[in-house]
């Protein structure tokens, strides 16, 4: 199947800054794909490459097997960016701002879908009001809305719950996770990384300009074997010797135990019963994608030191 | 409408919206500078025989109106746009280059144009200006207004400041401007003088304005009207190999 967006090779420097080295990725159609890494990692210029905002040094770039240089136009009719910093035009209102936006695109009679994604967002009370009028998540609802208004099959949010109250959080992953369902293939960068574990498919992580990992959500942290563990609290607080090479700590009476896989917990049950030790409390621990994402920043710093 | 009429439409928005500082503080600026001519030169000068002074500045002052205010259409709408940020919707959107010189160009155009006319109403009605033929003043008028766009538009996307924008204006646009004769006739200057002018495209401009007043003008208006085609071609050639390569818009 054509891939929704295919980098090759692209590298990408300011003057003696290499920003982005030799990246290489294919998100598919209709994946909800995530794109993390630190401040500073690339991400917004590898979006900026996509959207044709910026210049590659060296490599190439496709949307639904567009060239974003050679064939920019049906690259970007397939593309909307909801951009990260919150910019807007002073001189109109919102919906004078959205008809606009999909003017631009050359798109006859689009009222009506323009009036539709102000509904959905939420956006009907505001929709004569000036852009300076509105407050920061307004702006970032209208934002996205831009990014609509040509029905794009690839959609782009970079950051778009940055400094987002959580109802409106709530609102805009509803909103986005109905598109995806609708066909749409998502990207997104975010620094909430429990957003990017509940809502998308694939990972890519960036540092320093490179990708330092790239797989499903699952894999990567099925891969995990550390920070798997078992919290006890038992009865007689104590762990049995057979027990102890695996405690981790013991802290106000939880015993929590290092286990590599899940098979280890009936091992761990087996010999609690055969010290009649009762079990009053048990949780298991398992990493999430912050883990993961710690533990791959930290193993590819050493790499590159 | 098509990208390029949105974006056209937009511009003109832009300006109309505030039409107030865009249209009419321009021509108040403009007819002040008139009464003042008129009240110390009028007795004074006479450039073309037969021609009274003040007749012979409203045409020159005109120009300069709706060349100050195709160059500020341009210009400010791009700085301010490139500043905010804003310039994005537009860079993202599939609008070919040629689509969005030619939106902010013809902007300019129009509000040059809108400065021009509502200056020279004005003047109608308290002086009789000869108009002898109206094509020529309207073929140089749109000539030079586009070529005052498209320098605008140049000095929008260079400027990455206000202050440079401003010295842009205030050393090139406005120097030039001046020493083009619209207060004078180029005639008048002394000889080493009138060479310089000549090398002024603003000049012609403006020699080939007059002309369509007067019928009579410091060269040919063929001529005029061959280097202001020409001017125009190349600073449009500039205009929009800026656009494709994305000098200073996209990093």
């Amino acid at each position: 199947m054509l891939p929704a967006i295919e980098v090759k090779q692209v590298c990408k420097h300011y003057g003696n800054l290499r920003v982005l080295s030799n990246i290489n990725l294919e998100i598919h159609t209709g994946e909800f794909f995530a794109l993390l890494g630190p401040n500073g990692a690339g991400k917004t210029t590898l979006i900026s490459i996509i959207a044709g905002l910026s210049l590659a040094n060296s490599g190439s770039i496709n949307v639904m097997g567009h060239h974003v240089i050679t064939q920019y136009q049906q690259a970007r009719r397939n593309l909307g960016i909801v951009p990260q910093e919150l910019v807007f035009d002073p001189f109109f209102t919102v919906r004078e701002t959205l008809l606009i936006q999909s003017g631009y695109y050359g798109i006859k009679g689009n009222a009506h879908w323009v009036d539709e994604i102000i509904e959905r967002l939420d956006l009907t009370d505001k929709a004569n009001v000036n852009m300076r009028a509105l407050s920061g998540g307004m702006k970032r609802r209208v934002l996205v809305a831009q990014a609509l208004v040509h029905k794009p099959p690839v959609i782009i949010l970079d950051e778009p719950t940055a400094g987002v109250d959580v109802e409106l959080r709530q609102t805009l992953w509803d909103f986005i996770k109905q598109l995806n369902q609708d066909g749409h293939t998502i990207v997104l960068t975010t620094h909430y990384l429990e957003e990017a574990e509940t809502l998308c498919n694939r990972v890519a992580m960036l540092k320093e300009g490179k990708i330092v990992a790239l797989d499903s959500t699952q894999n990567l942290i099925g891969k995990m074997t550390l920070g798997k563990s078992i919290r006890l609290r038992l009865l007689p607080d104590t762990l049995p010797s057979t027990l102890q090479p695996l405690q981790i700590s013991h802290n106000d009476g939880v015993y929590e135990l290092r286990i590599e896989n899940y098979a280890q917990v009936e091992s761990i049950l087996s010999s609690l019963r055969a010290t009649q030790c009762q079990i009053v409390e048990m949780h298991l621990q398992q990493p999430d994608l912050e883990d993961v994402f710690v533990s791959i920043m930290k193993e590819s710093g050493n790499l590159s030191k | 409408m098509t990208g390029f009429h949105t974006l056209l439409y937009k511009e003109l928005l832009r300006f109309w919206k505030v039409g107030f500082q865009t249209v009419l503080a321009p021509m108040v600026s403009t007819l002040l500078y008139l009464l003042v001519f008129f009240h110390v030169l009028e007795a004074h000068v006479e450039v073309y025989p037969g021609v009274a002074y003040t007749t012979f500045l409203i045409p020159g002052l005109v120009m300069m109106a709706v060349i100050q205010n195709a160059f500020a259409n341009s210009s400010s709408s791009m700085i301010q746009s490139k500043i905010s940020g804003n310039i994005v919707f537009v860079l993202l959107s599939p609008l070919s280059y040629q689509a969005i010189f030619f939106a902010y160009i013809l902007a300019s155009v129009v509000r040059g144009l809108l400065v021009g006319l509502g200056v020279y109403l004005v003047t109608l009605i308290f002086f009789d200006i000869p108009l002898q033929l109206p094509l020529w003043v309207l073929l140089f008028v749109i000539l030079g207004s586009a070529i005052l766009g498209a320098l605008g538009l140049i000095a929008g996307i260079w400027a990455d400041k206000f202050d440079q924008l401003a010295a842009f204006q205030n050393f090139i646009i406005l120097p030039l401007t001046f020493l083009s004769g619209v207060f004078y006739t180029v005639h008048s200057l002394p000889i080493g003088w009138q060479y310089l002018s000549h090398l002024n495209p603003f000049f012609y401009m403006i020699d080939g304005f007059r002309y369509g007043f007067f019928g009579i003008s410091d060269i040919s208006p063929y001529i005029s009207l061959t280097i202001v085609a020409i001017c125009l071609l190349a600073i449009s050639i500039l205009a929009i190999r800026m656009l494709k390569t994305g000098y200073k818009l996209r990093f």
